[in-house]
């Protein structure tokens, strides 16, 4: 059905992945595979042990009465499967992936390897300190590179998410302002901040008072102040912000911020700009959250598992949540085999009574603060001040190279790593951000974060990362600047985009409207949810 | 070791673009006095091959599930990963992907998690879920939010017999939230549906159990379900799904929200993570579903294909308002429990959960038969974890197993009141039966070096003995 003047042509660094996959079939779920009597599992006999009737051993009632309908194929069938469902999902892997806000930066293999190890994979987490010395150890040395890299005092691993680790932030705040018998209603936040932001907010018992930003897109000075009295339990900031900016005034912020006697929190997601350049410990930040999935590299999963580790100042060290790790025996390093010194015990301390409590049932996403650790090690302090120094070079390259057919959502300029370009002019011309984004598709590149931050019109917010190399910038800038072009000239077809993915556009709106959020076999009476009270989605900001 | 691909021509050239000298001008806007110190003591770049040397060397320092046969469980098992799991799910098109806000370039992930829903709602018996939650514990807290919004009112009544770990969790989690949490005891290792009578009323929001519950023991589900109703609460269920071949699924027997922790289903433990957590309700409820949700739909040609939808709930919309703070959750592992379900088949899930039954029963057999040691609640229906009672300190016979090569469960002691001679054992089909003789023999022999438990009938350990039936009372008050 595309011919040939409809499908745009592939950019160098393009990622060809789909075209000609319109007029396939799509891929069958896998319980439309499903075949009685095949199976992929194998079970050992039970070697010996003792049958159980089941009717015996559990009570009526209690035993299962109905199966339950799990598919039914070989293990080729599942191979299969799931395979073709892979190739039908963009990643790093394939190609450049500038979601503003999310840093998808390249995600190194030696870190899948560590995790993979049968000595972290293989290690059950109730097993007691002297069976694993080796992850504590690595658990305390990754802490203290966070503190350095920070500038803060103590850490906890548990959140396993940014969202996370802004709850586990956000309730210790509530502990210490408690604990000073100073309790507080409200946090304040910028307009431009994460969608997370707000809910944590609401989450840890605290009401959400939003501050304007101002014309370059920075806090507003004289707004904070306004809003700012003894009621304000924190104020919670991204620094560079969600525009890709570097709030020069943040000294001055924390200074009012604690002047009311509020703490200042970090929301980490855009940490990778700083990192080894500038340290939130040091701009007067109280809490930090850093998104390891993010900075630290370790892959996103098609959305999880992250780690959202929380690294705070020496006044709320007290209040993280229990257990923490601690270190016994002779300071310093020099043991066998660069290990710690002879005489070296890890061990968790749980008796912290001023402790929140937990937030997660065991220690967190382990196996992704592994992958973090080798990114540390492979990086090195040095490394990692060169992840923050091509990062916003890429950004500023990129930024130059699209200024001159996109207007930027505020003027401010140099950007850190990431920027927001305002669509406004392309939208005047018949093509909205949406459009621009599945333009991009059809020239082999994800698009970026569409419609967020919201202070911006049509925003397009775009993080090169620094794994990106110069070919793969160019073309993307040049892919962005054809979409331009075709937006002045004719913005008809980009309506129609994308042609060359698996699927075209989708309606997004049936299916909130009709709400199928599972299958069901043809025979089975339709129990297919719907709620026609919906309304649609918004525009969704995605990031 | 870099990632970053610049050559210094590179650099040159854009930084010629960009009309600068050099890239420290682009950090200009950083007030010179916030920047970092020079001397951060952090570690040096290394090679490839010294950060795999280093991480095989902290690997090395764990003793490991390979290396120790486990019986330890509490919420994380051994259960057997099947290869093709890890190999599919680890392909680089669904771990380096980001969240499927393109759909049209994202239909492996979503398509992958519209299966996964499916799949969690054959177990638990509820027609919706959503795409996962952190872990089992949090999916908890996220449960007892919904039925707070859910009926207005804020009382959690919790059973003794959840595991300690949860309810901790739920008190971090109820700092912040507009809900209180008050005990159910448990009686003979069992929530005491008595007391639950008692204490459900026109403030309670909720009613939480686990299925099977901490100390392994099965519950009746379908009468709490009936307290809980009759009150105008719901019921909050913590399932264990591999026990779903041999279990009703709590949504077929009247609980409202069933959650549970995933870990078993093709998860390595990790150490605690990352696994992840489900969650399964009633359509009534889905606008209250904290998290992603997966929708099918159809694509301009009108084909079927897959969306997040609902959104509207969501954090990045919906900000203060939202359902919950979800962004993230841990999609991975999600699909790796929908890889490993299809593997399992009906007939898997089935002969699993009967080998845990088989092996199970088999090793409370052997134990119990080693003088001084009995079941903590020797009437209570099982499934694959099971309390016993030692007639020495569980924790220096635990240490003393591993010399044995053994992990021989979770002793209880500070966990559950009435229970610090308890051991929690856990039997997953893993586990043979040689390995459970092992574990008796060398318990045994461990036990009589101790001198405990020579005389039958159990004296000498650190708790008197007694009638078995009445030792489980007041357990979890």
């Amino acid at each position: 059905m595309t011919n040939a003047e409809a499908t745009p042509r592939l950019h160098f660094e393009a990622v060809p992945w789909a075209a000609g996959m319109l007029d396939a079939e799509p891929e069958r779920l896998v319980f439309e595979r499903s075949s009685p009597g095949r199976r992929a599992s194998s079970f050992p006999d039970g070697g010996g042990l003792p049958e159980v009737d089941p009717d015996t051993a559990l009570p009526a009632g209690f035993r299962r009465t109905a199966p339950v309908r799990l598919p039914e194929v070989s293990e080729r069938d599942l191979v299969r499967h799931y395979t073709r469902l892979a190739h039908r999902n963009y990643a790093v892997d394939l190609g450049f992936y500038p979601l503003g806000s999310c840093t998808m930066k390249y995600n190194p293999k030696v870190a899948e390897a560590a995790a993979a190890l049968p000595g972290f994979a293989r290690l059950h987490p109730a097993q007691p300190a002297e069976q694993v010395q080796g992850a504590l150890e690595l658990l305390a040395r990754l802490e203290h590179a966070l503190c350095e890299l920070t500038g803060l005092a103590a850490a906890t691993f548990q959140p396993a998410a940014g969202a996370h680790g802004e709850l586990t932030g956000l309730l210790i705040i509530r502990a210490h302002h408690e604990a000073r018998n100073d309790p507080r209603r409200r946090v304040v936040i910028p307009d431009a901040a994460h969608g997370t932001n707000p809910a944590s907010v609401r989450l840890a018992g605290f009401e959400v008072t939003t501050v304007a930003s101002s014309p370059e897109g920075l806090v507003d000075l004289d707004a904070l102040e306004r809003v700012l009295d003894t009621d304000v339990a924190a104020f919670m900031i991204t620094n560079p912000n969600t525009l890709g900016l570097f709030e020069r005034n943040i000294a001055r912020v924390a200074e009012l911020v604690h002047g009311v006697g509020g703490q200042l929190y970090y929301d980490g997601a855009n940490f990778n700009a700083i990192l080894g350049k500038a340290r939130p410990g040091d701009m007067g930040f109280d809490v930090v959250h850093l998104n390891l999935h993010k900075t630290f590299a370790t892959p996103h999963g098609g959305g999880g598992p992250g780690a959202g580790p929380l690294v705070v100042a020496e006044h709320l060290a007290d209040f993280l949540p229990a257990p923490v790790v601690v270190k016994d025996g002779p300071g310093g390093s020099g043991g066998p085999r660069g290990g710690p010194p002879e005489g070296t015990f890890y061990r968790w301390d749980a008796d912290r009574p001023r402790s929140i409590g937990r937030v997660h049932g065991w220690n967190g996403n382990f196996g992704i603060l592994v992958r973090a650790f080798a990114y540390l090690l492979a990086n090195g302090g040095d490394g990692l001040r060169g992840v923050a120094e091509r990062a916003v070079l890429n950004a500023n390259y990129l930024l130059e190279r699209l200024s001159t057919a996109y207007q930027l959502g505020y003027p401010s300029r140099p950007v850190m790593h990431e920027f927001v370009l305002s669509a406004r002019k392309q939208k005047g011309q018949g093509a909205r951000g949406l459009d621009i984004a599945k333009g991009l598709i059809d020239r082999g590149f994800h698009p970026p974060t569409v419609y967020f931050p919201l202070i911006v019109e049509e925003a397009l917010m775009v993080e090169p990362t620094e794994t990106e190399s110069l070919e793969t910038l160019d073309s993307f800038a040049d892919a962005m600047l054809e979409i331009a072009a075709q937006a002045a000239t004719d913005a008809h077809p980009l309506h129609e985009a994308p042609v060359t993915a698996p699927v075209g556009r989708l309606d997004e709106a049936r299916a909130a409207r009709q709400l199928v959020a599972r299958w069901h076999p043809p025979s089975d009476p339709d129990q297919a949810t719907s709620d026609p009270a919906d309304e649609g989605p918004p525009d969704k900001p995605t990031s | 070791m870099s990632y970053q691909p610049h050559t210094s021509e590179d650099v040159d050239r854009m930084l010629a673009a960009l009309g600068l000298d050099d890239v420290d001008q682009l950090f200009q806007p950083i007030p010179s006095d916030l920047r970092a110190p020079a001397d951060l003591d952090l570690p040096r770049p290394h090679a490839e091959q010294e950060v795999a040397a280093e991480l095989g060397r902290l690997a090395a320092r764990n003793r490991h599930l390979d290396e120790l046969t486990c019986f330890l469980g509490a919420g994380v098992y051994d259960h057997y990963v099947p290869a093709s799991v890890w190999y599919l799910a680890g392909r680089g098109e669904f771990a380096t992907s980001y969240t499927p806000y393109q759909p049209e370039m994202s239909q492996g992930v979503l398509q992958a998690l519209f299966e996964y829903q499916t799949l969690i709602s054959e177990l638990t018996g509820l027609e919706v879920s959503n795409a996962s939650l952190y872990d089992g514990a949090s999916a908890v807290a996220e449960a007892a939010t919904m039925a707070v919004a859910a009926t207005g009112r804020s009382e959690l009544l919790v059973s003794a017999a959840v595991a300690p770990r949860v309810r901790e969790l739920l008190e971090t989690y109820s700092q912040g939230l507009d809900l209180k949490l008050v005990e159910v005891g448990a009686l003979d290792g069992r929530t005491d549906l008595e007391e639950l009578r008692d204490r459900a009323g026109d403030q309670t929001a909720g009613v939480l159990l686990a299925q099977p519950n901490f100390f392994g023991v099965v519950e009746d589900v379908a009468a709490a379900a009936e307290l809980a109703h009759g009150a105008g609460a719901k019921l909050l269920v913590s399932f264990d799904p591999l026990t779903a071949g041999v279990l009703e699924p709590p949504g077929r027997l009247g609980a409202d929200i069933v959650v549970g922790e995933g870990q078993g289903l093709g998860n390595h433990p990790n150490f605690g993570g990352p696994a992840f957590g489900f969650l399964a309700c009633d359509p009534a409820d889905v606008r209250r579903l904290p998290g992603r949700l997966v929708g099918q739909t159809v694509d301009s040609t009108g084909r079927r294909a897959f969306v997040l939808t609902l959104q509207a709930r969501e954090q990045h919309i919906r900000r203060e308002k939202a359902t919950s703070n979800i962004c993230t959750n841990q999609t991975l592992n999600a699909i790796a429990a929908a890889v490993y379900l299809a593997w399992l088949g009906p007939q898997g899930l089935e002969e699993l959960g009967q080998l845990c039954l088989r092996a199970a029963r088999y090793a409370a057999d052997r134990l119990t038969r080693i003088p001084g040691v009995r079941l903590a609640f020797p009437d209570q229906p099982f499934v694959k974890e099971f309390a016993v009672r030692l007639p020495a300190d569980p924790a220096e016979v635990g240490r003393r197993l591993v010399d044995h090569g053994l992990l021989a469960g979770l002793p209880l002691a500070g966990l559950a009141p009435g229970l610090e001679d308890g051991l929690l054992v856990a039997v997953t089909e893993r586990r043979t039966r040689a390995d459970i003789d092992r574990l008796a023999d060398a318990m045994a022999t461990v036990l009589a070096d101790l001198g405990a438990g020579q005389a039958q009938g159990g004296a000498g350990g650190p708790v008197a003995a007694g009638d078995g039936r009445r030792e489980g009372e007041g357990v979890g008050r």
